[in-house]
């Protein structure tokens, strides 16, 4: 079985994808000679023609609705926004419209589609390079909003994405684009959406993640068994339909959850996971849930490192709620 | 080159390729000729200075001006000192001609505490209060319709202040253009909307940007003349600019320039451009060197001796290696600055969070230089 | 480039100068029926909204003659992409009457099943008419994608896409034009200038002159009709029609209308549209431009339009009367078709709404499990 960086994989996805099925059409800013300025897109115009991954003018909005259209029409459109930070023009089209119109008219027309791009930080690209702005998105029905965080998941779980019926925003964590390797199958197969993944088992406290900060997690976990503390990593890896039960299984077992993201806290993801253990496993909980997040400010450069989570303020985390 | 209304009198080109004249030449005062070619060197030796320190892994990213600097250095010298200018990636030169000092152009490069933006942008963003060159963001085309926006405020506090928004071919195709464009023709806002079309959106060339490879002519969509010059003859480009400065001023509303120019290293240094475009086309930029040409112009004017430019440029890299040199030892920000500048005051929830996080890095022994708990 | 003079093809006299629109003369009435059922239609929601049995209307009054012209020239297999001023060219292609009134009431009948507001059609057949979206312009691009889709498959398809003045200082309309440009996409783009976005007249809402100019700047080619002369639009849209199916790509129509009326039933126009403009457009009424042309064609008596109109009346009628019968629609369409399939999450909230609604006795659709 190779082994893939998380962006090969992502490549590898959009590969089998429009090998399997012609429908399938890759476009964006800079997606076919240049192959994407992370090169998610390398080749595929080589290999597919220009007819199938294309370059578009300069406008978010235009992807967006133009990928619509197509949808609507039969097409499999996989949009690339080139950062997550550039993705605001096309608000209105992505919540809208395409997150709305199988809804509004009735299932009559509707707009199978993927969006991706890539966001977080980790990359020194400041404030409009690095923004994770996942909490916007789930706050929309009528989308899917994933987020993988290995190359094997990566593949699988973009190109079920693709075959499913409903729009999907595809998040893609850039600072694990070329950080993180793993094998990863030739050809076909498929994550399903809304599931989640275990990284680590463990029975004293139950870590939530998604994206750049799972390996953060996993060295945290690894450092806090060290210390006698056994930590049970989940992956989310689909936020939006999230996996409830298997989210609040994992919150029962141990009574003890730390939630990790790199947004700001503020009505971030982590919120949302508080208030549902709030209604529906308080009884369970042996500690306050521990939010670590990034700060309610936007992000920095310089200091990007220290707005980022770390392994350490993890580990503090887990530590404060065991020794609750 | 497209002509629309009264701005016919606009000249193309006033210097061709070899830096002879091709169109009768205003008065001009020799000592400024002279100055203007001091403004194209400095930007490109910065360049090139900026280019090698990201290469050795000392700064992180760089927007190259290369091939540009008669488009920027022409156009902006035409601003007055209450003009605006509004920039995108490639203007930074034109800031340090504005009066950007270099030591503050290098510090931001560095992103280090001297950074007046304080680190929290990426390189080559700048910004320069005091001769009106606001910060830009790196998303395509915003600074348009801001642009607009202080242009309009101007106009109603009956302030003679023209804003030059500058911006590239492939943010033509962005949403400000079109808001910022139309809201201006309506408002008849005192706004130079400058194009500096260097042929490539990163790997995007103008054929799959637009059926309308005349930008000039977009104009016409919304009301206002669109002029199309040689953006690699900076007097043209002066000359044009001035023109519509000037005609901003007069309240006769906004213009289009279009500055024909060519991007001769990649997007940034993060860019490979061999992967999309061929050697060919930049070597036939590269026989239209913008600064080449405005040299040979002085030369036969009698205004440059033989070699002086030499001299002139080795004072230049000796000031630029010097100001790199202190830069470069001078510290990051501190930590406070993270939660700083988010809102005028920094409030409860942000402070709680920064002495948390403070709690923690003390816990592993690395809270850096000192930081104590939040003070406010 | 300079504005033109809009094209007309019907004159003073109902002549047409050699001009043979194509159309027999069932079509021609056809034509002038749909026009008649768009003022009927009209009328009945008006009276409906006034007497609070529907929330609210759009009014059609004056731009019939462009809505079915336009319609005119597309072929069933096109696609439509409607503003919300445009259903006569659903009535025009064989939408039923009594399917747009389900709309109107948000009944357990309509297409969008009661989800959207009143005027916000959807249909599938007899033609594509895709659902209508408040928000202005963002139809545009997805015009230009599902005319991009039928392009790549070879597929013979045209999408009209109509939108208001106000409509081109949208984003939509500069992404989707130069995107079409680019990708010489079959779209016809139809600006209905009818000289009114709500409140703000063409001059505060840009500075070009006129609308039509702006193709240019998508390098594609412009034009002016007479949006009151049915002939002159129907002309201009077969033509655009024509070299899109040639591959020649996109145009942009501007049609110069005028609404008679406000921009909705919460609108008054008498705030800002004055008297004599209203009495200046009155006169150059589309449906009796296209009489003069029928009647010197032999075609029309003063009988004929009160035969119609009769018609016409009755079935809007029979049609409200119909739609206002049908029930609410169930409560589990607040829940479904937000995906494919109901995630968990949505689930347990709409057996949460049964539950209560259940116990409070007013479950609209029988109450206990929910059904999906």
């Amino acid at each position: 079985m190779p082994t893939l960086t998380l962006i090969q994989a992502v490549n590898d996805g959009l590969h089998t994808s429009m090998k399997e099925d012609p429908s399938v059409h890759v476009f964006g800013e800079d997606v076919a000679k240049k192959g994407g300025v992370f090169l998610a897109t390398e080749n595929l115009e080589t290999e597919f023609g220009t007819e199938r991954c294309f370059n578009t003018p300069l406008s978010e909005d235009g992807i967006i609705g133009t990928a619509i259209g197509m949808a609507m029409n039969g097409l499999r459109p996989v949009a690339e926004i080139q950062f997550q930070d550039f993705i605001f023009p096309a608000f209105d089209q992505i919540v809208s419209e395409a997150a709305k119109l199988r809804y509004r008219s009735g299932g009559q027309y509707t707009a199978p589609m993927v969006i991706r791009t890539p966001y977080g930080g980790g990359i020194r690209g400041g404030l409009y390079h690095s923004q994770s702005g996942e909490a916007y998105f789930c706050h929309t029905p009528g989308l899917k909003v994933v987020i993988p965080s290995t190359p094997y998941d990566a593949k699988g779980l973009l190109i079920a994405s693709i075959a499913d019926p409903d729009p999907v925003l595809f998040l893609e964590p850039k600072a694990l684009y070329r950080s993180v390797k793993g094998e990863v199958p030739e050809g076909h197969y498929t994550v399903d959406l809304s599931t989640t993944r275990d990284v680590r088992e463990g029975g004293d406290v139950t870590v939530f993640c998604y994206g750049a900060m799972v390996p953060v997690c996993t060295k945290a976990a690894e450092s806090a068994a060290e210390g006698g503390i056994e930590t049970h990593v989940v992956d989310l890896r689909t936020l939006l339909p999230l996996d409830e039960e298997a989210v609040l299984d994992a919150v029962k077992r141990t009574g003890r959850v730390v939630v990790v993201h790199e947004a700001p806290r503020f009505c971030g993801f982590g919120a949302e996971i508080s208030a549902m253990i709030a209604e529906h496993a308080i009884e369970y909980m042996e500690a306050p849930v521990i939010r670590v997040t990034g700060f309610d400010t936007p992000f920095p450069n310089t200091l990007e490192h220290h707005y980022m989570p770390d392994h350490r303020r993890v580990l503090d985390a887990i530590e404060h709620v065991y020794n609750f | 080159m497209t002509i629309v209304d009264s701005t016919s009198e606009i000249r193309e080109q006033y210097l061709g390729a070899d830096g002879a004249v091709t169109s009768e030449l205003p008065d001009y005062d020799d000592a400024w000729l002279r100055d203007i070619f001091v403004h194209l060197l400095r930007v490109r030796c910065v360049d090139q200075r900026m280019l090698k320190l990201q290469r050795s892994g000392r700064i992180g990213f760089v927007g190259s001006m290369l091939g540009q600097e008669a488009a920027m250095i022409g156009t902006a010298a035409a601003l007055r000192r209450q003009d605006w200018m509004w920039s995108g990636l490639r203007e930074g030169g034109a800031a340090l001609m504005r009066g950007l000092p270099l030591s503050e152009y290098v510090a931001q490069m560095y992103c280090n505490s001297n950074d007046t933006a304080k680190g929290r942008q990426m390189c080559n963003h700048f910004q320069h209060k005091d001769s009106n060159y606001p910060s830009w963001s790196s998303v395509i085309g915003t600074q348009i319709a801001h642009g607009v926006g202080a242009a309009f405020a101007a106009k109603r506090k009956g302030v003679d202040e023209v804003h030059a928004v500058y911006f590239g071919d492939g943010a033509t195709s962005s949403n400000p253009f079109h808001s910022a464009m139309n809201f201006a023709g309506v408002w008849k806002a005192p706004v130079v909307f400058v194009c500096v079309n260097n042929g490539w959106a990163i790997s995007v060339p103008a054929s799959q940007q637009t059926a309308q490879p005349d930008y000039a002519r977009k104009a016409a969509a919304y009301g206002m003349p669109g002029v199309t010059v040689d953006g690699n003859d900076v007097l043209a480009c002066c000359e044009a600019s001035k023109a519509l400065v000037e005609r901003a001023s007069a309240g006769h509303g906004p213009a289009l320039l279009v500055v024909n120019t060519y991007r001769l290293m990649g997007h940034s240094s993060s860019d490979d451009p061999t992967k999309y475009r061929d050697a060919d086309e930049v070597d036939s930029w590269e026989k239209r060197d913008p600064i080449a040409r405005y040299k040979k112009f002085l030369e036969t004017r009698g205004l440059l001796a033989e070699g002086e430019a030499d001299t002139i440029e080795a004072s230049l890299l000796a000031e630029i290696d010097s100001t790199v040199h202190a830069e470069e030892a001078a510290q990051p920000m501190p930590l406070k600055s993270l939660v700083e500048d988010v809102y005028a005051d920094v409030p409860r929830h942000l402070r709680a969070q920064y002495n948390e996080f403070l709690r923690v890095a003390e816990r592993f022994g690395d809270a850096q230089r000192g930081d104590g708990a939040f003070p406010l | 480039m300079k504005a033109t003079e809009p094209l007309q093809v019907i004159d003073s006299k109902g002549g047409v100068n050699g001009y043979d629109p194509g159309l027999s003369e069932d079509e021609l009435m056809h034509c002038y029926r749909t026009m008649l059922a768009v003022r009927a239609f009209d009328a009945i929601c008006l009276k409906l909204q006034r007497s609070g049995r529907i929330g609210f209307s759009i009014p059609n009054e004056g731009i019939e003659a462009t809505q079915v012209g336009a319609a005119s020239a597309m072929k069933k297999t096109d696609w439509i992409f409607p503003s919300y001023r445009d259903f006569g060219m659903a009535l025009y292609h064989g939408v039923k009457p009594v399917d747009m009134m389900h709309n109107m009431f948000g009944n357990a009948s309509d297409n969008s099943r009661g989800r959207q507001m009143p005027v916000h059609f959807t249909f599938v057949e007899p033609i594509k008419f895709v659902s209508i979206s408040s928000p202005i312009g963002t139809h545009l691009p997805q015009a230009v994608g599902a005319a991009f889709a039928a392009q790549r498959r070879g597929e013979d398809m045209v999408a009209l896409c109509s939108f208001g003045d106000g409509g081109t200082s949208s984003l939509g309309f500069h992404s989707a034009l130069n995107f079409a440009g680019v990708w010489k996409a079959p779209v016809v783009f139809l600006c209905q200038n009818n000289g009114w976005a709500i409140s703000c007249p063409a001059e505060e809402q840009t500075a070009s002159d006129g609308f039509a100019i702006k193709a240019d700047a998508y390098g594609m080619p412009g034009v002016v009709v007479d949006g009151n002369d049915l002939l002159a639009v129907r002309k201009a849209v077969v033509e655009a029609t024509e070299a899109a199916r040639a591959g020649k790509g996109p145009t942009l129509i501007e049609a110069k209308t005028f609404r008679m009326g406000g921009h909705s039933t919460s609108d008054d126009p008498s705030g800002y549209v004055p008297k004599e403009v209203f009495d200046e457009w009155r006169k150059k009424d589309p449906i009796k431009r296209f009489e003069t042309y029928l009647a010197a064609s032999g075609l029309w008596t003063p009988e004929k339009r009160a035969e119609l109109e009769k018609e016409v009346d009755a079935e809007v009628s029979a049609a409200a009367k119909d739609a206002q019968a049908v029930g609410p629609p169930p409560l589990e369409t607040v829940f479904s078709d937000v995906y494919a399939e109901i995630p968990a999450h949505i689930r347990a909230q709409g057996q949460a709404a049964f539950d209560l609604a259940t116990r409070k006795g007013d479950a609209q659709s029988g109450g206990g499990e929910f059904p999906l």
